[in-house]
């Protein structure tokens, strides 16, 4: 056969059968499991008598519903009765099943798709579930990694397998330079706005271009993990250097004789010269600056030198109604320049940019600085344990204190606001997350999405400002 | 799972573009171990004034008078209209089952986001993709005429208007057959238990780093 691209190879490489109507099964080499989409699954092999299929390909860890104030009292420590079951049960299902675990207290412990990369759980020409739509981050790895509902979190933990049908191809390249104070999260605000949120719809997408490659693996599995953003169930980017010497040495990483195996076979996971795609969309880097969201869905952004967009200039009648719901939620008047919108609290954290990277970029910001007196709450949260212990010995917990942000435990935390971490009615936050839905961050809450060192210069304005333009810390 | 054949339904309008999961069941009642109950909180944040909390006695909290589905001629719907990339957004498979048991068998929109398009079926529910224009005209009838009803014959692949208008419908063969037969798909991959272990030792011999020490 012909050239092939990336997709197409991961797929092929995992196909155990697939009928004529082209309904496939699908082989899962690891699956990540965490505490809120897991417990109907063990409830349902347990009602059907069924037992695990392969255990070792299983990591689970409790990361939503976990409390970011403190750890020393394990489980206990979560002061929500009903949060508290559900790691419960998930500890008392990975006891059940043996399943690997980082428990609340395990320094490994964190978000499930930072930790799968951080451990080498996550490797390329994988395939990786887990019942959480951001699984499309570990595609940053050449693996297919997808988000999957409960059911089929029961169906792979039961049979391995999937069904499914292939997606489409497209691949998205970015080309050129980016400019300063651009970051990973610029980009894929970028391609969102420019594809929309449903643009990815019934495709994965391919990262590629000279500025995807020239991203650090944090950086691509900050794009990757938008890709669901787009509409994509899976981002993914081919397998360079960079991305072997990532994994190297990892505790879940081959190693020996397999680490050269394993290297051989990574190489190959590139799409081919020629290969075909059935959609290419090409974004000029040096074009893309600073990103900052205005509206309930992430395809709803502009640059930081924008305006509140007008619903009166749209001609599409459907879109148009939604931004004016989007504006009226968001409490914003078009014509607004971004730069002129107050906030009252700051969020960094999630599986979006929650690494020691972005950590170090958002550091860099606050390094000298304060938080400005309106800004009610400025936090940051590390992605996991480890994530947090290296911050610590390079000194970034330090400069974030002094410059007057919170320095918490790690999770999904205020991502999503399941524990205690979460909005007012009616405030405004700028968000290093991905998702600005109607209340995620809290009932009536606002979000605004942006990168680490833009929330970080946000918090000290008091205001969006760009980063760009940030004068020397005094 | 419950087989889905033909519906006779009264049909809703929610006419708004991205309804994300997060809109469909928010964020505090995932913290359930269960299945079911979710229906009283189906749209929680736009359905009720007062915020709500997992426990609480949702009978006894102010509806939002404005939103749709609080409206007496709505009362009982099956059939949910929708827009342009219905349940994008996180996986939570809490949204389709907040929608089953709010008595919902169909949701019928211009476009669905892939994962909550997938976990339709697995719980019985029937997504069904219409052209925009003829949403359009849907959610105009739907609005004049109190009481209107939808037949879904899934069979047929047809929606039959109350003018007895026929619209017909595109679905996957292999859904359409699980869904008419309430087929459990796990038990159905189970029957190619051996190609599996076939496929296993293929992988284990090309890429042994795959597998664990066991
Ligand atoms: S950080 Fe947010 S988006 Fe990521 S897994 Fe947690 S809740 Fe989901």
């Amino acid at each position: 056969m012909g050239a092939k691209t990336l997709y197409d190879k991961l797929w092929e490489a995992h196909r155990v059968r697939e009928d004529a109507d082209g309904t496939a099964l699908i082989y899962i080499d690891r699956h990540l499991v965490h505490e809120v989409t897991s417990p109907q699954a063990f409830e349902g092999l347990r009602l059907a008598g069924r037992t695990l299929w392969r255990r070792d390909s299983v990591l689970a860890v409790p990361d939503h519903n976990v409390p970011t104030t403190q750890r020393r009292d394990g489980v206990a420590g979560i002061a929500d009765p009903v949060a508290r079951i559900q790691v419960e049960t998930l500890d008392r299902n990975c006891t059940d099943f043996a399943i690997t675990e980082f428990h609340m207290d395990d320094a490994r412990q964190g978000i499930v798709h930072v930790i799968g990369p951080e451990q080498g759980a996550t490797l390329p020409g994988m395939t990786v579930v887990c019942g959480d739509s951001h699984t499309s981050t570990h595609g940053a790895f050449g693996a297919l990694a997808f988000g999957i509902g409960t059911s089929e979190v029961e169906h792979v933990l039961a049979t391995q397998c999937l069904i499914q049908k292939k997606s489409k191809n497209m691949q998205v390249r970015v080309e050129g330079d980016i400019g300063t104070g651009v970051t990973a999260k610029d980009l894929v605000l970028a391609i969102i706005g420019a594809i929309g949120t449903a643009g990815g719809t019934g495709y994965a997408i391919e990262f590629a271009g000279s500025a995807i490659e020239a991203l650090s693996l944090e950086g691509r599995m900050t794009v990757c993990n938008m890709a669901i953003e787009a509409g994509a169930r899976a981002g993914m980017i081919a397998v360079d250097q960079k991305t072997i010497d990532y994994i190297k040495g990892r505790p879940f990483a081959p190693g020996g004789e397999q680490w050269d195996a394993a290297v051989e076979y990574w190489r190959t996971l590139v799409s081919d010269e020629g290969a075909e795609f059935d959609r290419i969309v090409t974004l000029d880097a040096g074009l893309i600056r600073p990103q900052v969201t205005w509206g309930t869905s992430p395809e709803m952004v502009v640059a930081i030198t924008g305006v509140v967009p007008d619903p009166e200039a749209e001609t599409d009648s459907v879109k148009q109604s939604g931004m004016r719901k989007a504006l009226d939620y968001m409490q914003l008047m078009p014509g607004t320049p971004i730069t002129d919108i107050q906030l009252d609290r700051v969020f960094i954290g999630s599986c979006t940019n929650s690494r020691i990277e972005d950590l170090r970029a958002a550091a860099s910001v606050a390094s000298g600085r304060k938080v400005a007196a309106n800004i009610k709450q400025a936090m940051v949260v590390p992605g996991s344990g480890l994530v947090k212990r290296q911050a610590e010995a390079e000194g970034l917990d330090r400069i974030f204190i002094e410059a007057g942000f919170e320095w918490r435990e790690p999770g999904c935390s205020m991502c999503l606001a399941m524990n205690a971490d979460r909005l007012q009615p009616g405030e405004r936050c700028a968000s290093t997350s991905n998702r600005n839905f109607e209340g995620r961050q809290g009932g009536g809450g606002r979000t605004h999405l942006v990168g680490p060192a833009m929330a970080a210069a946000a918090a000290v304005a008091g205001h969006f400002i760009d980063i760009r333009e940030l004068d020397e810390p005094v | 799972m419950e087989k889905f054949s033909v519906l006779n339904g009264l049909v809703a309008p929610l006419d708004r573009p991205n309804v994300d999961t997060d809109a469909i069941i928010p964020k505090q009642y995932l913290k359930s171990v269960k299945r079911t109950g979710f229906g009283p909180n189906l749209f929680d944040d736009w359905r009720y004034l007062d915020p709500g909390e997992p426990g609480q006695d949702h009978s006894q909290r102010r509806l939002n008078p404005d939103f749709v589905l609080n409206q007496p001629r709505y009362a009982g719907a099956q059939i949910l209209l929708g827009r342009e990339n219905f349940g994008c957004g996180s996986s939570r498979e809490h949204a389709v089952w907040a929608l089953e048991d709010a008595g919902f068998r169909v949701v019928i929109a211009p476009g669905f986001a892939d994962i909550f398009f997938n976990n339709c079926f697995k719980n019985g529910v029937l997504p069904i993709v219409l052209d925009a224009e003829i949403m359009d005209r849907l959610f105009a009838e739907v609005e004049a005429c109190e009481g209107y009803r939808l037949k879904v014959d899934l069979e047929a692949q047809s929606l039959t208007t109350p003018a007895g208008e026929v619209i017909g419908f595109e679905v996957d063969e292999f859904r359409k057959y699980c869904l008419l037969n309430g087929l459990d798909d796990i038990g159905l991959t189970l029957q190619h238990v051996d190609e599996i272990r076939a496929y296993e030792e293929r992988r284990r011999q090309q890429a042994p780093w795959l597998f664990g020490a066991e």
